[in-house]
């Protein structure tokens, strides 16, 4: 039975071409504003997750610490919760880096009677979702050890940051509900257009004694086909404005710091039946408006 | 002439009327009629012979009184019995009410496919009514490509390849030449013959001496006279609505 409602669904897609060709460029168009989003969403995550990898804390020590001290506080140090890994740096590696970081003012340097940067460690902490949020009761409490000095790591920018991130991830929600409740209404009425055409065919089948189900099922089946089908084309045409995009964005960065990647299997698996859903969900609006009629 | 009382009613009007707004389609309609009769509802263009036929189908909800069809009261029947009730009858309309751009068979296969037939079954079917109506050589045409007659004819074919109690047909010969109007009633005939209620809404006087049975009269949307008439009878009936 479910054979021939399908084949019924696909010899009316057929002999219903250009509505449902609209229909199908509808759904394309809807999916690939959403999946753009998507797409941006994921990269944008992306790139956040690698400079969350980065987040480190430099922890300034107080001047003349020993040998015996410096072991005792490392040790302290890694055993804090939060902290992946971390690396002494003396106050004359520090120097070192700073004028190879300032090589073109070497001369700044030549009147220096003694090092003025203190000896540190650089912390760097385990990548997590809530890292933003660690980093501050962390920094904190390596703050309150004895041997410390100073800590610093970007309290302000960070905070800035993590509301940015917060914000976006709430635009993002908002804007991904927006454009399925808007992809139903569009798809919903598109179809409505399709039903509305085929009213005479359908007042024919219920007067020969169609049942509801009867009449409903292929045009479901449609909806599904429609709304599959819509997504690949969807997909199919993010994937290629991808492919050129992408390069040019990644040449524009530093080489390696922007690594942009297209949707997973997953993601994209998930779009599609979401597609086939709105497919679906439209038909079931518009026919249960229509029959009701 | 058999006496209506002595028979098992199919269809049973009581006090039935049927407003469109503030406009009296049908009036105060009470009439039976029995199994495996062939009735005429005659009148003039407007008299109410569509809307009649159509509250037959549940086409249009009775305003007003009851309807009984094989024993079912059409207000008490729920709407999702309600394609069980059309699979009654077999409806014939005027303007033939073929899907345009769905083959002959693929018209003619939509009621077995509605009643749940069997594939292999609906193939044998169309093809032995299509052989019936004489037109086998037109399986996949559409229906745009015939002619009147041939369309009509399809349209015959739709409505009796169910096997229906029950005929319904609108001025089925309406738009037709003498020669497709004469295979038209027919094949009415013909599913007459194999036990089949035939109803037919005309005002054409001389299709109803041709065939002859049960004439309902309607005018203005009162049903004027319920007459017999023979086949080939003399026409004063019809024109004075005594039985």
């Amino acid at each position: 039975m479910m054979i021939r409602f399908f084949k019924r669904a696909i010899d009316d897609i057929l002999q219903n071409r250009f509505l449902n060709i609209v229909t199908i460029i509808t759904i394309s168009l809807a999916i690939l504003i959403a999946s753009a989003f998507i797409l941006f969403f994921v990269n944008t995550n992306d790139i956040i997750n690698s400079w969350k990898r980065g987040l480190r804390i430099m922890a300034y020590l107080k001047p003349g610490i020993h040998n015996i001290d410096l072991a005792g506080l490392e040790r302290t140090l890694q055993s804090l919760d939060g902290v992946h890994t971390l690396r002494y740096i003396s106050k004359r590696e520090a120097l070192d880096r700073l004028k190879a970081q300032m090589k073109h003012q070497s001369s700044l340097f030549d009147n220096l009677s003694e090092n003025p940067l203190p000896d540190s460690f650089e912390i760097r902490m385990t990548a997590s979702t809530d890292s933003w949020h660690k980093i501050e009761s962390l920094a904190a409490q390596i703050e309150s050890l004895a041997l410390i000095e100073e800590v610093e790591y970007g309290r302000r920018w960070i905070g800035r940051f993590v509301r940015i991130i917060s914000l976006f991830r709430l635009a993002g929600y908002a804007m991904g509900a927006l454009f399925f409740v808007a992809t139903v209404f569009i798809v919903a009425n598109t179809i409505r257009l399709v039903i509305y055409s085929r009213r005479e065919e359908v007042e024919i089948m219920r007067l020969v004694g169609a049942t509801d189900r009867f009449i409903k099922l292929p045009f479901y089946i449609e909806g599904l086909i429609q709304g599959g089908l819509g997504a690949f084309i969807g997909l199919l045409m993010l994937f290629i404005s991808f492919f050129f995009i992408s390069s040019n964005i990644e040449q524009g960065f530093h080489p390696g710091l922007v690594h942009l990647q297209f949707l997973s299997p997953t993601t994209m698996g998930g779009i599609l039946l979401g597609s086939m859903l709105v497919g679906w969900l439209g038909c079931y609006i518009s026919l249960k408006q229509f029959l009701k009629a | 002439m058999m006496d209506a009382g002595e028979k098992s009613f199919i269809i049973r009007m009581f006090h039935v009327h049927h407003n469109f707004g503030p406009k009296k389609a049908l009036i105060d309609i009470t009439l039976d009629i029995a199994k495996n009769e062939f009735v005429f509802i005659s009148g003039p263009s407007g008299a109410g012979k569509t809307t009649l036929l159509k509250l037959l189908y549940l086409g249009e909800p009775v305003s007003e009184g009851q309807v009984l069809i094989d024993g079912i009261n059409l207000a008490r029947i729920p709407r999702k019995k309600t394609p069980q009730l059309r699979r009654k009858f077999g409806i014939i309309f005027q303007d033939y009410k073929l899907i345009p751009n769905k083959s002959v068979y693929d018209n003619l296969a939509l009621v077995l496919e509605a009643a749940g037939a069997k594939r292999r079954i609906i193939q044998k079917k169309v093809k032995h009514i299509l052989r019936l109506v004489g037109m086998e050589d037109r399986l996949k045409s559409l229906p745009p490509s015939l002619s009147g007659g041939e369309q009509q004819r399809i349209a015959v074919a739709r409505a009796i390849i169910g096997d229906p109690k029950i005929i319904l047909a609108d001025e089925p010969t309406g738009s037709l030449d003498d020669e497709s109007a004469e295979a038209i009633l027919d094949l009415l005939r013909g599913v007459h013959i194999r036990g089949a209620t035939v109803i037919i809404a005309t005002h054409d006087k001389a299709l109803m001496r041709k065939t002859g049975g049960h004439v309902l009269t309607l005018q203005q949307g009162r049903l004027e006279t319920s007459a017999f008439l023979e086949k080939q009878y003399d026409d004063t009936i019809l024109q004075t609505g005594d039985r």
